[in-house]
């Protein structure tokens, strides 16, 4: 079976796949975005112009490891181009005309006057890019001078600008949004009502990655001092996730929307698709890794697609759209609890401890004698011999602790199978109540109408 | 005898000898402590004979708070660095952890230790102080690792304790004893100075006979006993005393005592047993440089007693088996021992340690050797035990009770390989721990 043709048109442009490059170092310069596509991305947001190129400082990143991982959150306190608009507009030009087929976007951020951003926009539609994307997100450094967050943080100034740009704009407009505000979508119906034709979301989030404990101050550090910057990576894709479907799911706003944040994987793309981005843009896993990347977002993607047969992008995005809901939609009376495979369990006890301490109390421990546990064949403890020793992995003081759920008492929280360190080896199932589907606000009207009796609070030790 | 610096340099040596395994770099470490899962109730701290809080440890390490995994392992086992070289991880932390079975190789519990005990040590960080003396004293017979952990417990607790040791270097087997590529001569040292620093007056040179022990019950408020075991067993045959063999522990010492070229090695080494003794033997005489060294047993492979690491590294090291063979005479000519007759044995169940043996007959043979080392276990000091008629001793171990430590002796304590013998340091250290707070209990 052929692979899925993983074309996509976003905003009637259209390009080989629906990974794009977002607006940030990676597309910097012709020789990285030409990199890029050479590599398989099917689009790319050049970085920010302006008429003037800013100044930098030096440090400008700092990350959050996790446990050994590296990067789980990248902050940085880099600003926009720090190149010439002539040499910028030069290399668009030049790339646009090597690669017609790919999706060239290119972002732009100046001062809040009409004149300046119809030159800016004039002059990037004369080098024959598809489209423009307007950066009212950057949480530092730019805000402070009126631009960046500070536009994207007012709806107004959105939708004031949105309406310059498109008076004068040939080609199609995004505008990014910042999630730095309380209700994401409030400023994209701002966009859509300014006449943007897609949005795209998220850019980074206002952090401070940390303090060095050495020096007490911030990082990244410049002599010294810091500043507060813009998070992005994997630690983001979830608040980038809710962003997007929010938007999704409003009603008012109805333009495409390109996900963006946190995106390092085709599962993550896909996700994001699937809650209602046309194209999806990334940054933080090629600043990371490379562009090189982009193979197993492909390939990943396209393994999916065959599985579920889907032949186009565009058969699956939004379908996850109708499965968001407010909690009060939820029905009070479905219940899951969760089972432990013993023949998987390792006899670490982290299901025990987080159940016990953090959740409701729902495991048991049995410390089961070592000749007992062996004779048993639930293990699957591989035994070693050694000096006349039999080693039994799990077992200490002649014994191996046994987890059990009390599912009389389990809540259904996920909490254990979260902390599991073993695939699959605590589920969670499905009970029957034996009572039918009833949501918060049908409750609420049962026991108003006196029709339904008071859920009783759950027992606790 | 020929010397090891006959055939090879100082310095190769010394790269013999290099610590087995390297210690662990940072990133190591910290890719290595990101491997452990933070087990509550942890298998491999209840693998511990000293209950080390190890998924603490490790995680103070991942946090790099190397000095704080120091002070946690300490606290539980103050030659925490010497069980991070020499314990048999295998079959304990290791052999528990749960990453065995997930992962198919335990988290590298011990290299971790090591690594935090180096780092404090580098430090020069003191952890223990003692309190206001409570007036008690209490003295410790034998400087070997149960006496030094009894030693140290007690003096944490604010007691006066003098330990009396009859070598003329403190530490017992742990200096002298454990192979140097595990721990060296001078890290050995660098612990028992650990136990000094908080006032633990050690006396070398002060060998306690039955007439000085009873003395020291009589003049102390306690006396705990941590005099480890006497020589390597006899193999009871013809001409074992004959120049050109070896006792296991002479051998080894010698490696702890002099420059490694002023060692003697043999060019054929034959080693008579296959436990652990054996095994580091036939490991350092590799290293020292013998030709050929072949380890002869009477049972066969599946019964070997040596732990399957040290088989290991035996085997890497080129060693030779000869199995299901049973001395029966030591080969003399000249005066000097050149070989063992062996007589092939036939086991009814080949893999139980305790199966019948039985000999064939007519199946003799010889195998030459310019060195002989007979490497069977040590045997008790029944001279100092047999002539304590009240002290309870049960097939060569002092009786104790295992919750305090106490022996049939009032104000008599014991711990180490006396009571077992012969376990591993850190068996040694727990032991001396237990009877230290037993002492406690008891002033
Ligand atoms: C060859 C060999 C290799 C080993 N390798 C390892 C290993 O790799 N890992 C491991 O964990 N364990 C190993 N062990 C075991 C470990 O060394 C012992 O279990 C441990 O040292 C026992 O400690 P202890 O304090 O009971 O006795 P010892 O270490 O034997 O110390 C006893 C001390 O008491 C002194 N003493 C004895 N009698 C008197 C007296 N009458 N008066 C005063 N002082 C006295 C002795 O001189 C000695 O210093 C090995 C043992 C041997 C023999
Ligand atoms: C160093 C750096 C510089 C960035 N510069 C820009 C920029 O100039 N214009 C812009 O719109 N977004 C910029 N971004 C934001 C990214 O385009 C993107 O929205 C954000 O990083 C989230 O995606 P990610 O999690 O895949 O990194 C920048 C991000 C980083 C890390
Ligand atoms: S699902 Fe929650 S309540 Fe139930 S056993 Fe697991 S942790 Fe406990
Ligand atoms: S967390 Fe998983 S592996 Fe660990 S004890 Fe619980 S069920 Fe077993
Ligand atoms: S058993 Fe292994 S994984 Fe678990 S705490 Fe111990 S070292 Fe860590």
């Amino acid at each position: 079976m052929a692979l899925p043709d993983l074309t996509t048109e976003f905003c009637g442009v259209s390009a080989p796949n629906p990974f794009w490059l977002a607006s940030a170092p990676p597309t910097n310069s012709a020789y990285q975005v030409r990199r890029a596509f050479e590599a398989g991305w099917g689009g790319a947001v050049w970085k920010t112009l302006n008429h003037e190129p800013i100044v930098n400082v030096s440090s400008r990143y700092g990350a959050v490891d996790y446990d050994g991982r590296k990067i789980l959150g990248l902050n940085n306190i880099e600003l926009i181009t720090d190149r010439t608009l002539e040499v910028n507009l030069r290399e668009i030009a030049e790339v646009k005309r090597d690669f017609p087929n790919h999706a060239l976007f290119v972002s732009l951020m100046v001062e809040t006057k009409r004149e300046t951003w119809h030159d800016i926009v004039k002059q990037t539609q004369d080098t024959g890019a598809d489209g423009i994307e307007l950066n009212f997100g950057c949480p530092h450094g730019m805000s402070e001078r009126g631009m960046g967050a500070a536009v994207g943080q007012v709806p107004e100034y959105t939708r004031m600008i949105t309406e310059w740009v498109k008076e004068v704009a040939t080609i199609p407009v995004i505008v990014k949004l910042t999630p730095n505000v309380t209700h994401v979508a409030t400023v994209g119906r701002a966009a859509a009502e300014g006449g943007a034709d897609a949005i795209s979301l998220i850019n980074t989030i206002n952090s401070i990655i940390g303090i060095d404990l050495d020096t007490l101050a911030p990082k990244p550090s410049v002599r010294g001092k810091g500043s507060h910057g813009g998070y992005c990576g994997p630690a983001v894709k979830p608040i980038a996730l809710n962003m997007v479907s929010e938007c999704a799911r409003d009603k008012d706003i109805n333009i495409p929307i390109s996900g963006i944040g946190g995106i390092q994987s085709w599962q993550d793309a896909v996700e994001f698709m699937l809650v209602g981005a046309g194209s999806v843009q990334v940054c933080t896993a090629v600043m990371h890794y490379g562009f090189r990347i982009v193979e197993h977002l492909i390939s990943g993607m396209q393994g999916w697609m065959l599985e579920r047969g889907y032949k186009s992008t565009s058969d699956f995005v939004g379908l996850s759209v109708p499965n968001i809901r407010h909690w009060g939609d939820l029905d009070l009376n479905y219940k899951v609890v969760a089972e432990i495979d013993q023949e998987k369990c390792v006899h670490c006890g982290l299901c025990y401890i987080a159940c016990e301490d953090g959740c409701h109390q729902s495991i048991e421990r049995e410390q089961q004698p070592v000749d007992e546990y062996l004779a048993s064949n639930g293990h699957r403890a591989e035994l070693l011999r050694s000096g006349g020793i039999t080693v039994v992995p799990g077992a200490g003081e002649d014994y191996v602790n046994i987890l059990t759920i009390n599912q009389d008492t389990c809540v259904g929280c996920n909490m254990c199978s979260l902390v599991c360190p073993v695939d699959r080896c605590i589920s969670m199932k499905e009970v029957d109540t034996g009572k039918a589907p009833m949501s918060w606000s049908e409750y609420q009207e049962g026991l108003a109408a006196g029709t339904i009796d008071k859920i009783q609070p759950p027992e606790h030790v | 005898m020929p010397r090891a610096g006959d055939n090879l340099s100082a310095e190769q040596l010394k790269q013999n000898f290099a610590d087995l395994p390297a210690p662990l770099e940072l990133d190591e470490a910290l890719t290595d402590a990101a491997r452990c899962l933070y087990c509550f109730d942890a298998p491999c701290t209840r693998a511990c004979p000293t209950h080390i809080d190890i998924p603490k440890f490790i995680r103070q390490i991942m946090h790099r708070n190397s000095i704080g995994a120091a002070q946690t392992i300490l606290e539980e086992n103050i030659l925490g660095g010497s069980c991070a070289r020499a314990c048999p991880t295998e079959v304990l932390c290791e052999g528990a952890c749960v990453d065995n079975t997930l992962l198919k190789a335990p988290v590298q519990i011990g290299r971790l230790q090591r690594y935090a005990c180096d780092a404090a040590t580098a430090k020069g960080v003191r952890f223990f102080e003692a309190p206001p003396p409570t007036g008690k004293r209490v003295a410790i017979v034998g400087s070997g690792p149960a006496g030094l952990s009894c030693a140290h417990e007690l003096r944490r607790a604010g007691h006066e304790v003098v330990v009396f040791e009859a070598r003329d270097i403190p530490g017992g087997l742990n200096t002298l004893g454990i192979s140097a590529y595990k721990i060296s001569t001078e890290f050995s040292l660098s612990e028992v100075e650990l136990v000094q620093q908080i006032g633990v007056d050690i006396r070398l040179n002060h060998h306690v006979d039955a007439d000085g022990l009873r003395q020291l019950v009589a003049d102390y408020d306690a006396v705990f006993m941590g005099i480890g075991l006497g020589r390597t067993a006899p193999l009871g045959i013809e001409n074992e005393d004959a120049p050109g063999v070896w006792e296991a522990l002479d051998f080894i010492f010698q490696t702890h005592t002099k420059p490694f070229e002023d060692c003697e090695i043999g060019k054929h080494v034959l080693v008579i047993g296959a436990g652990n003794t054996a095994a580091d033997i036939a490991t350092q005489a590799t290293r020292l440089g013998a030709e050929k060294v072949t380890i002869a047993y009477r049972r066969g492979e599946e019964a070997m007693p040596a732990f399957a690491y040290e088989y290991e590294y035996m085997k890497s090291d080129g060693v030779l088996f000869d199995w299901h063979a049973q001395p029966n005479r030591v080969v003399v000519s000249d005066g000097v021992a050149t070989g063992v007759e062996f007589i092939r044995t036939k086991l009814a169940d080949p893999s139980s340690r305790t199966s019948k043996l039985s000999t064939i007959s007519g199946s003799e043979f010889v195998i030459c050797a310019d060195m002989i080392v007979k490497a069977l276990g040590q045997v008790p000091l029944s001279g100092l035990l047999d002539s304590l008629p009240n002290l309870k001793v049960d097939s060569g171990k002092v009786s104790i009770d295992p919750a305090t430590g106490a022996t049939s002796i009032p104000k008599l304590f014991a711990g180490g390989d006396c009571i077992s013998k012969g376990g591993e340091i850190v068996d040694a250290v727990q032991q001396g721990k237990i009877a230290a707070r037993g002492i406690n209990g008891s002033l």
